[in-house]
């Protein structure tokens, strides 16, 4: 190692030029592809002169349903970062066998687990999540904006900083090597001492802090931002979901944040909250970060349940069975998700009392869930289903998580948690529910609302395609996990000794090939349905005849969602509308008051990020910088107070006008 | 409200939009609530600093106890530092419903006045007990005890910014609707802190010396 | 058509067969009361999940758009059905809660055994009496980074990564760790119980078969976690008595100093065996004050108790040179500190500690 000088150390901290992975030939050819592909990127934008329009009419953008695309976007790119985490986990684990080391050794495979984890659960489902509710809440309740449009893009920004943090632990030193929970002891700093386990904690914190003020901002809106006419039981069932998710994310992610502060401390300033001297207490933190991390998971399940309900009544064509037991179970849910944390080390030594009192509230769990599915099921009952893309993910969902749902149960059991406990059998289970439940769920998100947020339909084919792609690569990558997990397997092994496992390993990479190939038609469905555009155009803003809200406005709706508020009168307000023979109002508009966009969102949030990355590094002075400024930018933004503005009245008469064009061509 | 059902043939269709007379939805309409949302999220980050203050605060790890290392008088007079300043941000209130920006701004000072002499008192008993050699790092209950009164310091520190900040923005717009929202946002969070400071004092203080 | 499909199916079956599901058909008692828990769960979850499986299908197709079945757009709501879809979980999860319970209980591997097999209860000694009277075998574990170390405190023996038991003799495992969260996993066995540093849990198991059987680590600990693996042989009594002799015979020694250098990080070390073990060593293990200038746990939780070390005790730190990060290939860090034993042991600047240190 080359010795630096000391006033490398304080200008660079601890980053040193070895922190670049040159000898790892992986990252070096991901990095030259990234950088070229960024470089072909940025000049394509230059080429085209796209970077005020991306500037004005995105970044800086304040509209809910342009922030939500950005959100989806971002799952996207992030998707395809933590899958490819997860091809090369699959690929290690099929070829590590007697004597073979594989191709990734422990320090790098360490790191790939650890990071597929937090980019799944953070950066992939956490926006796919964020980005549905953005879009679709404030249509579905009939409010032009969110109560709180600047912080949206604010949460947006940090939710990308953190992302940011994650990727450049890529080229810039390392990732943690923890699982993606980070256990103390193993995450302090005495036995984790690197840049990987400050990454971790930074990129969570700032995610954190967007996710949070998010979850602030829709539950104002939800609360205080209906149409009028709408009261609690007459909202959208989604719109229900994504309240308690919310709720629980208002409720839960301050103790993340918390938790994460006081390891932080831990390893930067040397205070003993987890440490084993000294008084510290380790199991503290493990039941402080599932106090977060098992209402985490309903964070992410509820609002598909949401969409699988649109789904369920819009293409049956009826209303959704059981409306008021839907809500009473996803309440249930959202209060019974707070009971259950410590069913995640029930192998700790608890108390069978203890033990059990967890097993039977996670138990519990499983009756409300259980009438959703009911629900669905009944409502499919005496319908006429259209098996359009939406429904299909519909059904392979309810098909793929009551499978889930029963292991999810065997393991809440503690004397079976005892064997299956950390096994491959576990991790079986929760890709069950997460893939067969989170990400169906925005498949079957992104194929319904597609037609409203952009004005055409995806293409079909490659979504069917796509669809059997995600299916039976599902069940061939992760049945066999169910098994290995039986022969006594656990997770987080980069080789193995029993040659007799190795079949299903390599299965299971067929699996994750088959998932890989699933993904690869997502996109091609979408650049096809880009160039297709014309053909699968949809001027009448309800292609699906649909049943809430956002179906009663254009596709695209226009900047201000709706040119008059709408009243509701029943649960599904537009079904209502369109049976009592509803008509467009084609006069008397008015300028509408909307927010203006600002930068102020993307300037703190990258501020907050560079604090980050500084800390990370030990970089003090810059630190201490970014943290300054960011703070001077918020008080010069609070100095701000013109922040709305009209839209004038012939503007929307325009935009009026050429739908109206648009409904009578149809 | 005055709502109409526009090209509507049948008597009993409803009304299913506002043509004129909709309710404009102000920016800060919503304002109060997402406050009150963002305190409860703060509340949780004292929830659980308390909460390891409770499993910690017992393990000295051989070293000196709260008994050991508290100055309740010094505490007494800190804790009547921030109950007098969410007192005088009261009056600040009363004169801002008047609409007396002169006595708003008065009252705000004498706030951030005892705000800061309780910052003083903290950081003077921060200073105490480090350089006694009692500090975050020497055992579980120190680390917990900094924590959670270093967290409850830097909150009133950001208040103290904040006001200052709006104290110009009244100065520079006067009573305005947006500055007296900003005024109760900061109100709530100010008595918030007083109320988690009551907690501090009698978890941590009282509880500590008297056992 | 659907003959292909089920000759598809046909190899994976096949595949099955061969595999040793080592869960579905363990050794122990233990275990094996945990699969029949587990199989129970399942059958009585399926009662409820097989209905709704077939029902999603028969619905989907039953009420496809094309095939203009009855059409009821307005029915949304039914009462009885309600009754029926939150009553049924509700009475499933009952009868599974109240097996949770016993069995948590019944199962708990904190809970001396009282049987060592289905009909095999293990009873005080009495003339005559069929049961079988046995003390429980003790094993102390410690997990270090990374293997296992196995103590045998009643014959005086300890073994690296391996850990041998008499059949039908039941076994009480106390566990510790001596840095990170490891989880003790055998498998054929028993279930698993984690290993912390500092704290002590228990496990108690039986082994009802002969046999050599996989045991690992189940909780990730760090980069040599794969091969934290180590293999627990069942064999009979006379055999365990041989096995015994043999590690008295051809062991080495471990005493304080040696396990401070056996601590260190290691991957894929061989068996080994030890004899003269000192009676505290485990105890100093779990209290993490082998070296005998640390302060044990147990007595800092002591004074703790009566109110901690006063001001007196601010200064009772000392920084512990031995660096784990740079054993583990990271950077050099800063010296922990840790508290320093106050009542001191006539050796504690003694051997012990100074000279494991001196190695580093």
């Amino acid at each position: 190692m080359t010795s630096y000088p000391d006033w490398w150390k304080l200008v660079f901290g601890r980053f040193t030029l070895e922190a670049i992975p040159y000898h790892e030939p992986i990252l070096i050819a991901t990095f030259a592809a990234v950088l070229l592909g960024g470089l072909a990127l940025v000049a394509l934008i230059s080429r085209f002169k796209l970077w005020g329009y991306l500037w004005h009419e995105w970044f800086t953008s304040v509209d809910h349903k342009k922030i939500g695309i950005m959100y989806m976007i971002l799952g996207v790119i992030m998707l395809l970062r933590g899958f490819a985490d997860a091809l090369m986990m699959r690929g290690q684990q099929a070829i590590a066998f007697a004597g073979n080391e594989g191709y990734l050794p422990p320090h790098h495979y360490d790191q790939i687990f650890t990071a597929h984890g937090v980019i799944m659960i953070f950066f992939v489902a956490m926006p796919f999540v964020t980005g549905l509710m953005n879009y679709v809440v404030p249509l579905q309740i009939g409010a032009r904006d969110v109560a709180f449009p600047f912080l949206n893009n604010f949460s947006f920004w940090m939710t990308v900083g953190g992302a940011v943090l994650v990727m450049a632990s890529l080229f810039i030193g390392e990732f943690a090597k923890v699982g993606w929970l980070a256990y103390p002891p193993l995450s302090g700093v005495a036995y984790s001492p690197g840049v990987g386990m400050d990454y971790y904690l930074w990129a969570l914190q700032i995610a954190g802090i967007g996710t949070t003020l998010s979850g602030v901002n829709l539950i104002a809106t939800i609360v205080k931002m209906r149409a009028p006419g709408m009261d609690l039981m007459k909202m959208p069932i989604f719109t229900w979901t994504s309240l308690c998710t919310n709720v629980l994310i208002v409720a839960t992610f301050p103790i993340l944040a918390a938790t994460l502060a006081l390891l932080t401390l831990d390893r930067y300033v040397g205070t003993n909250f987890f440490t084993n001297d000294l008084g510290g207490n380790p199991m503290m933190y493990v039941n402080l970060i599932w106090i977060w991390g098992h209402p985490e998971v309903y964070i992410l399940i509820l609002p598909l349940f949401g969409v699988y309900s649109e789904v369920a009544s819009t293409f049956c064509g009826k209303r959704l069975f059981g409306y008021a037991s839907m809500v009473y179970a996803t309440v249930v849910i959202t209060i019974l998700s707070y009971l259950v944390w410590l069913h995640h080390f029930f192998t700790m030594g608890s108390g069978a009392s203890v033990n059990s009192f967890f097993g039977i509230t996670t138990m519990i769990i499983s009756i409300p869930t259980g009438a959703k599915i009911f629900n669905w099921l009944f409502t499919m009952y005496r319908g006429r289903i259209r098996f359009e893309l939406p429904m299909m993910w519909l059904l392979a969902f309810m098909i793929t998580f009551v499978i889930g749902g029963m292991t999810g149960v065997m393991l809440a059991v503690p004397p079976a948690d005892f064997v299956l406990h950390n096994s491959l059998f576990l991790i079986a289970h929760f890709h069950n529910v997460i893939i067969g439940g989170v990400v169906f769920g925005v498949f079957a998100g992104i194929a319904y609302w597609f037609p409203k947020a952009f004005g055409f339909k995806l293409d079909p084919f490659w979504g069917h395609l796509s669809f059997w792609f995600w299916v039976v690569g599902f069940y061939v990558a992760f049945m066999p996990l169910y098994i290995l997990g039986l022969m006594g397997v656990t997770r987080r092994l980069s080789r193995f000794e029993d040659p007799s496992l190795q079949i299903w390993f390599v299965i299971a990479a067929f699996g994750a090939v088959l998932i890989a190939f699933g993904i690869l038609c997502f996109l091609i469905q979408i650049g096809v349905s880009i160039l297709r555009r014309e053909q699968l155009r949809d001027t009448t803003g309800d292609p699906w005849d649909g049943r809430t809200l956002e179906w009663s406005t254009s596709s695209p709706p226009p900047a201000y969602n709706f040119a008059f508020t709408p009243i509701a009168h029943d649960l599904d307000s537009w079904a209502d509308m369109k049976k009592r023979g509803y008509q467009r109002p084609l006069t008397g508009y008015r300028p509408i008051h909307m927010p203006k966009n600002t930068g102020a969102g993307l300037i703190i949030a990258g501020l907050a990020t560079i604090c980050g990355f500084a800390l990370i590094w030990y970089i003090w002075w810059l630190a201490a910088l970014s943290f300054v400024a960011a703070i001077a930018a918020v008080i010069i933004h609070t100095f701000n107070y013109d922040r709305d503005f009209h839209i004038p009245a012939d503007e929307v008469v325009r935009a009026e006008e050429a739908r109206t064009q648009l409904l009578g061509r149809a | 409200m005055t709502a109409t059902a526009q090209g509507s043939d049948k008597a009993d269709v409803p009304v299913f939009h506002f043509a004129e007379g909709e309710p404009e939805h102000h920016p800060g309409d919503s304002t109060m609530l997402g406050f009150w949302l963002y305190l409860m999220s703060d509340c949780l980050v004292f929830a659980v600093l308390f909460a390891t203050y409770g499993v910690l605060g017992r393990n000295y790890a051989a070293g000196p106890s709260g008994a050991d290392l508290f100055d309740l008088k010094l505490v007494a007079v800190n804790t009547a530092m921030l109950l007098f300043s969410s007192i005088t941000y009261g009056f600040a209130m009363l004169a801002m419903d008047k609409g007396r920006q002169a006595a708003v701004q008065g009252w705000l000072v004498v706030t951030a006045l005892f705000g800061l002499a309780f910052l003083g008192i903290e950081l003077y008993e921060f200073a105490h007990l480090i350089h006694e050699g009692a500090t975050p790092m020497r055992s579980a209950f120190l680390s917990s005890f900094f924590t959670l009164v270093g967290t409850h310091g830097l909150h009133v520190t950001f208040g103290l910014i904040w006001l200052a900040v709006l104290m110009t923005q009244v100065s520079k717009h006067g009573l305005i609707a947006a500055n007296r929202r900003r005024l109760m946002c900061l109100s709530m969070f100010w008595h918030f802190l007083d109320v988690v400071w009551i907690g501090v004092f009698t978890f941590v203080y009282l509880m500590g010396v008297l056992k | 058509m659907r003959i292909f499909r089920l000759l598809t199916v046909l190899p994976i079956l096949a595949l099955l067969g061969g595999c040793q599901m080592v869960l579905l058909s363990p050794s122990g008692d233990v275990a094996l009361q945990q699969r029949n828990l587990m199989l129970a769960s399942v059958a009585l979850m399926l009662l409820v999940i097989i209905p709704v499986m077939a029902l999603t299908i028969f619905f989907a197709w039953r009420y496809r758009a094309s095939a203009k079945a009855t059409y009821d757009p307005d029915w949304n709501h039914s009462l009885p059905l309600e009754v029926v879809i939150w009553s049924v979980p509700l009475l499933i999860i009952v009868v599974l809660g109240a097996m949770t319970w016993m069995g948590t209980h019944l199962l708990d591997p904190y809970r001396p055994l009282n049987r060592i097999a289905a009909g095999k209860p293990v009873v005080e000694a009495r003339a005559g009496s069929p049961g079988i009277r046995k003390q429980p075998l003790v094993i102390q574990v410690v997990a270090l980074d990374w293997k296992w170390l196995f103590l045998y405190p009643a014959q005086g023996i300890a073994s690296l990564n391996e850990v041998v038991a008499p059949v039908d003799q039941p076994i009480e495992f106390r566990i510790t760790s001596s840095s990170v969260m490891n989880s003790l996993f055998i498998p054929a066995l028993a279930g698993q119980i984690y290993a912390m540093p500092g704290m002590q849990t228990k496990l108690n198991a039986v082994i009802n078969r002969p046999g050599d059987f996989e045991g690992f680590s189940a909780n990730y600990s760090g980069a040599g976690f794969s091969d934290m693996r180590f293999r627990f042989r069942g064999v009979d009594d006379k055999a365990f008595g041989e096995w015994v002799q043999g590690a008295i015979g051809g062991g080495s020694m471990l005493g304080r100093d040696e396990y401070l250098v056996l601590e260190r990080p290691s991957e894929r070390e061989p068996v080994r065996y030890f004899r003269d073990i000192p009676s505290d060593l485990f105890t100093a293990i779990l209290n993490m004050c082998v070296d005998r200038t640390k302060m044990c746990m147990r007595d800092m939780m002591a004074m703790d108790a009566r109110g901690g070390g006063g001001k007196e005790g601010i200064h009772t730190v000392v920084a512990l040179e031995y660096d784990k990060s740079v054993r583990r290939g990271g950077q050099p860090l800063l010296p922990r500190p840790f508290v320093t034993a106050i009542c001191t042991p006539t050796d504690v600047y003694g051997a012990a500690g100074m000279s494991a240190r001196a190695v580093n």
